[in-house]
């Protein structure tokens, strides 16, 4: 019984993973930008929320459209100057500016914040309220509307970027630049918008986390950008649904580890990603990587 | 260091010569001697104090050289070299718990994290640029929760360094100190002399045109396997030098020697100093620890403005500050490419031109 209560927690764990992973995902289909900032900008829409909530005494949901949108045009803005800068001198500047972001985020943080752990909605009966399913099962209602969250995201964005005339726009910069820019696409707003709907759901995965536990300046790195990327890999490059998978998968692993030992909860996540690496180079969904 | 034999190639009708740089610079050379004899007897005239922030200096410097091999000289932009650097620090620590001399470990340290290299780089190297970096930054988190599970080297929390507990502290921050120039000096030399050899030529084919430089039959994957290995050995030697500095051995991302601020150090550094030159590493290591120095007293915040340093660098000013200068008045004191003098010109031009920019 204790192993089906992983495999159950894992899945619904993976669905917070997978939301992890879309904004990473996104710019990097769209720009093939690798985002090395990832997981600290989630963190900073966590702290974002944080302050929301204690700023305004919103009601913690009100905060969400509010992070969402603050996040949105940060991400707008971050496009438009650094990354495209970035972007348009090559590779290596674009992973070095973007690893700069990243410890610039993270030291910035434990700066102004501390390394002290702080938690969304605390003790609001939002985050603690669960069912039980049999004695031994008990799953938290918290897990099952993040898990809603993500499915609902992901089918959103895959509407919107094969269903609707902005998404064909996105994926036509995407595939030639040079091509949409003569048709009279301006390919930098393009960029921009697609960053803002990635750090839109970057801010959703960093609240979600910041409801599941606590945030602090380094879960950035540690937690939320290893944990998208590996979903990202296991799952398949530049596959909404391979990336959904691949959270599963990540987080029944991470659960089978902790079932065994609870030290090698993280461990179970990384020998999988490893595994699939060296089976499936393409991910279990996998289309050719192109990296 | 001296001006190569003045080969004669016949190209066409002209004659060209060929030299590894644009100035003579045999006297850089010497320089160079001259500098390591006077770092080696610091100890002799400055105090321990000092010679403990060198020590920072060099594990940096060292670490700097290595990234710049990886990122600048063959395109592996890695964002985990602070595995390496860790798991030298252990390959200190084990042979040290055994009752062998942490001096006499270093060389374990080196060859050790070479050793892991070889699996590691067989995992990562199917992936690309972004990919790569993030994969690294994977690996450094998976090695870290394994030494972690192992109780017996301290587990999570650390274990002190045994076998240098009885020594007069003056005399052991200058062992440290000479350990570290060491280090550093056979780093240096050994970028410098590996990529004047053919794998230097064989990497900046792979870098100008990689399917050129695969089609004529160049073994691009084993060069890059080779850079992986050396940058892997030389992390790791840092790593054990850190391990005798600190006298203890502790993981953890946040402090620890599997923190990605090694990474970010030996990444800036080489970013600020310039990319893709032997220089670049020992003017990005001044500039990040009199940085370190003077904000010392502000906790994360060297590393914050270290971080926004990085950043304008690499977008206005990507060949960085000894780049940018060679750039203006064509300066490079430890040349390792090679310079194509068109017939008839003897003098070097100070300006360069695109195509020499290419060439490097």
């Amino acid at each position: 019984m204790a192993w089906v209560n992983a495999v159950i927690q894992g899945i619904l764990t993976g669905g917070l993973y997978a939301l992890f992973a879309c904004g990473l995902s996104l710019l990097f289909g769209v720009m093939k930008v690798v985002n090395l900032a990832h997981g600290d900008l989630a963190t900073v829409a966590g702290y974002v929320g944080v302050g929301v909530v204690a700023a305004f005494h919103l009601p913690f949901l009100w905060s969400v459209p509010v992070v969402v949108l603050a996040m949105a045009v940060l991400g707008y803005v971050l496009q438009r100057s650094v990354i495209q800068a970035a972007l348009s001198r090559g590779e290596l500047t674009t992973l070095i500016v973007t690893f700069g972001l990243s410890i610039v985020i993270e030291n910035g943080l434990l700066q102004f914040f501390t390394s002290d752990s702080r938690g969304l909605a605390v003790g609001d009966s939002f985050t603690t309220a669960s069912f039980s399913i049999g004695s031994q099962i008990t799953i938290a209602w918290l897990d099952v509307y993040i898990f809603i969250l993500a499915v609902v995201v992901l089918l959103a964005l895959q509407y919107f970027l094969s269903g609707s005339k902005y998404g064909r726009l996105i994926r036509a910069v995407a595939d030639d630049r040079e091509a949409a820019q003569l048709s009279g696409a301006n390919y930098r707003h393009v960029f921009g918008i697609a960053a803002a709907i990635a750090f839109g759901t970057v801010a959703l995965a960093g609240m979600s986390y910041g409801l599941t536990t606590t945030i602090d300046p380094t879960t950035g790195t540690d937690t939320i950008l290893l944990f998208a990327f590996a979903a990202v890999v296991i799952g398949g490059l530049g596959s909404l649904w391979g990336t959904l998978l691949g959270g599963i998968v990540l987080g029944v692993a991470q659960q089978i580890g902790a079932q065994i030992n609870i030290g090698y909860e993280q461990l179970g996540g990384y020998v999988i990603f490893l595994l699939v690496l060296v089976v499936w180079p393409q991910g279990l969904t996998g289309r050719r990587a192109q990296s | 260091m001296t001006e190569m034999a003045k080969t004669r190639v016949r190209s066409g009708e002209k004659e060209l010569r060929v030299t590894r740089s644009r100035r003579n610079v045999a006297w850089s050379g010497v320089g160079a001697i001259v500098v390591i004899v006077v770092l080696f007897l610091f100890p002799y005239y400055i105090g321990a104090g000092t010679t403990g922030i060198m020590v920072q200096a060099l594990i940096v410097l060292t670490l700097a050289s290595m990234w710049n091999l990886l990122a600048g000289y063959a395109g592996l932009v890695s964002v985990g070299q602070q595995a390496f650097f860790g798991l030298g620090a252990y390959f200190v620590l084990i042979p040290a718990m055994h009752g062998l001399t942490p001096w006499a470990a270093l060389p374990i340290a080196a060859i050790g994290a070479a050793l892991c290299a070889l699996p590691l780089w067989w995992l990562v190297s199917r992936l690309r640029t972004g990919y790569f970096a993030i994969a690294t930054w994977v690996l450094a988190a998976a090695i870290m929760l394994v030494i972690e599970q192992i109780g017996s080297i301290g587990g999570g929390t650390g274990e002190p360094l045994p076998g240098l507990t009885g020594m007069d502290p003056a005399v052991l921050a200058a062992y440290t100190y000479w350990a570290a120039l060491t280090v550093a000096v056979l780093a240096i030399g050994g970028v410098y002399f590996l990529l004047r050899s053919r794998v230097g030529l064989t990497l900046t084919a792979i870098r100008d045109d990689e399917q050129a430089a695969r089609s004529s039959g160049v073994r691009v994957g084993l060069a890059r396997l080779l850079v992986f290995v050396v940058a892997a050995a030389g992390c790791g030697a840092a790593g054990g030098v850190l391990a005798i500095q600190q006298l203890q051995v502790v993981p953890g991302t946040s402090g620890g020697v599997f923190s990605v601020q090694w990474t970010a150090e030996m990444a800036f550094a080489v970013i600020i100093g310039g990319i893709g030159t032997i220089e670049g590493p020992i003017i990005g290591t001044a500039v990040f620890i009199i940085l370190q120095q003077t904000l010392e007293s502000y906790n994360a915040w060297y590393l914050i403005i270290l971080g926004l340093v990085a950043i304008v660098i690499a977008i206005f000013f990507r060949r960085g500050l000894w780049g940018t200068l060679d750039d203006k008045v064509n300066l490079r004191l430890l040349p390792t490419g090679y310079y194509l003098w068109p017939a008839g010109d003897t003098r070097p031009r100070f300006r360069r031109s695109k195509a020499d920019v290419a060439q490097g």
